[in-house]
Formats: C-alpha cells, sequence, structure tokens
C-alpha cells in the first residue's frame, strides 16, 4: 500500500468523521468531499472503494442508529426524532426505520428501553449492519421478509 | 493474580510524529525512549502514571514483512484499529485546551451521558482517542 493510498484513507477517514458529527443536517456532498480534498465527483466512488459503501448509505446507518438511541433514552415524538437526526420527511424516515430494524419506530420504542453501556459502545454496536435498500431486495425475493431483516441485523 | 495493565501498543505511522501529537497536543509525557539498534522502544503515559504505558508500535521491519505492514497501515487510516480510552478531571476544559494546540481531528464534541461526559478525537493517523470525565454530571452542563 502506497503513501498516497494511506493518505487518502486518512482523508476519506476525516471526511466520514464529519458526517459523524453532522449527522443531524443535510448531507452536503460538496461539503464533506472538500473535507477529503477529493472532487463532489469523485468521493462516492472513492469513499466505496475505502469502506465498502457509499457515503449515502453509511449516513442512513447512523440516522438510524441515531433515531433507534433517541426513542429508546428520551420521550420525544417520533416526529421530532425523524428531524433530530436529519430526515426531512416523516413518511421517508417511517419507511426506512420499517424496512432496516424490521418494526415502527413506535413499536421500537415500546420493545426497547435504555442500554446500560458507553456511548462509544452503543455508537459502534447498535448501527443497523445493512441499508433499507438491500433490505427491500431481500424483502422482495422471499416471503419471510420480516425474518431475513431481522437476521439481516443480528445474525453477523 | 494479575495485579495492574502495565504496557498496551498501538499502531502509528511515525513514532517521531506520534511522540509529538500525544506529547505535545494531547498533554502526555514520554515514558521509554530506548533505541536498540533500528529498532525504538517508545513509550507514552499519563503525567504522574508510571504505571501503565502505551507503546507506539511503527508496522514494518523487524516485526513485519512489507506486505503485513502494508495491511496494518491501511487499516490503520481507515480508522479500524482499537485505540485507547483516558480519563480526564474537565471534559469540557480540556476540549478547548486541545482546540488551542491546534487539534482538529474531534469525532465528537464533549457531550453528556448517564455515566459522565465524553468526548472523541483521532491521532494524527486515524487512531481512535476517547476522553471521559466520570460522573453525573451531565444534567447541570447542558439542557
Amino acid at each position: 500500500m502506497s503513501l498516497e493510498a494511506e493518505d487518502l484513507n486518512r482523508r476519506l477517514l476525516r471526511a466520514r468523521d464529519a458526517m459523524d458529527r453532522a449527522y443531524a443536517e443535510p448531507l452536503d456532498v460538496r461539503a464533506v468531499a472538500a473535507v477529503a480534498y477529493i472532487s463532489p465527483a469523485h468521493f462516492s466512488r472513492s469513499f466505496r472503494d475505502v469502506f465498502g459503501e457509499t457515503p449515502h448509505r453509511y449516513l442512513q446507518r447512523r440516522r438510524v442508529e441515531r433515531s433507534m438511541f433517541l426513542l429508546r433514552e428520551t420521550d420525544r415524538s417520533v416526529t421530532d426524532v425523524c428531524f433530530d437526526v436529519g430526515f426531512t420527511s416523516l413518511g421517508t424516515f417511517i419507511r426506512t426505520f420499517h424496512r432496516i430494524v424490521g418494526e415502527t419506530p413506535s413499536a421500537y420504542r415500546l420493545g426497547n428501553g435504555p442500554i446500560v453501556a458507553p456511548h462509544c459502545v452503543q455508537l459502534a454496536a447498535m448501527r443497523p449492519r445493512l441499508a433499507a435498500d438491500e433490505i427491500a431486495e431481500s424483502s422482495q425475493s422471499s416471503s419471510f421478509g420480516e425474518a431475513a431483516a431481522a437476521t439481516a441485523l443480528y445474525g453477523d | 493474580m494479575i495485579t495492574r495493565l502495565n504496557v498496551a501498543s498501538i499502531y502509528v505511522l511515525d513514532k517521531e510524529e506520534a511522540l509529538d501529537f500525544y506529547v505535545n497536543k494531547l498533554g502526555l509525557e514520554k515514558g521509554n525512549d530506548v533505541r536498540q539498534g533500528e529498532y525504538r522502544w517508545l513509550t507514552i503515559r499519563v503525567p504522574g502514571q508510571p504505571g501503565t504505558e502505551v507503546s507506539l508500535e511503527q508496522p514494518g521491519s523487524p516485526l513485519h514483512d512489507e506486505a503485513t505492514a502494508a495491511q496494518l497501515r491501511e487499516l490503520i487510516t481507515k480508522g479500524a484499529l482499537g485505540g485507547l480510552v483516558f480519563i480526564t478531571d474537565d471534559a469540557r476544559g480540556l476540549y478547548e485546551e486541545l482546540k488551542e494546540r491546534g487539534v482538529t481531528d474531534f469525532t465528537q464534541e464533549p457531550t453528556d451521558h448517564f455515566y459522565g461526559t465524553d468526548m472523541g478525537v483521532r491521532d494524527p493517523f486515524g487512531n481512535p482517542i476517547r476522553i471521559l470525565q466520570q460522573g453525573k454530571v451531565a444534567q447541570k452542563a447542558t439542557a
């Protein structure tokens, strides 16, 4: 691995950290790409090459994880949680959440209470393994869509 | 019975640059710095706490062949390796100090939790560092 590749990795990691910090704001690909000193046109492919997923998918998993946290730990309404974590449409939030988690935000809140573990452990451990579009595909190809989603979330 | 953690190690891309960050930016102190031929045993530690040190290891000869070293460097710079967790008595004060010393790679600004206030930062190479102020300071610190 060349020094150039290591430098690219490090810059993309810096951009990924920026997304983690600003998950609640709209994804500004131009601004995030600028953090990595990469042109917006090349950013998404470079990010995927290094981290194995697109910036959009990475951010979606971060937002859903944060929404799960707020649903578990706070009394904020589902609508507030939706906007707190950066979704701009309640319908999109509920649909995305349901696809990934396998139940609605309200149902998830009813079934799950606070987790007694440090913040950084929760951030890493509770982030969904798959993004919504991947689970949608498995749901369409199987009559056991819910089971497939559950396996995808907790199976590894 | 094991009585204490003595040395843990992390991988860095450059020992001198690592020393500058961990000592001059983060505020730790140099521990052992022993040269034996090409190898340099270099550790850092919390000031006043000589009992536990962090060894700064650089991938490559004589520990690794070049292919293995390249894999390690790739993982370091992707932020995929394990990091360090430190304790502070003033997370927000330290955060301001670190910014004044030129630290920019924060992964998380000081945030309150039921167990205290913590923040996240990366070293120059991508290793994650978390710094925690223990105790229930959360409720009074922010809304």
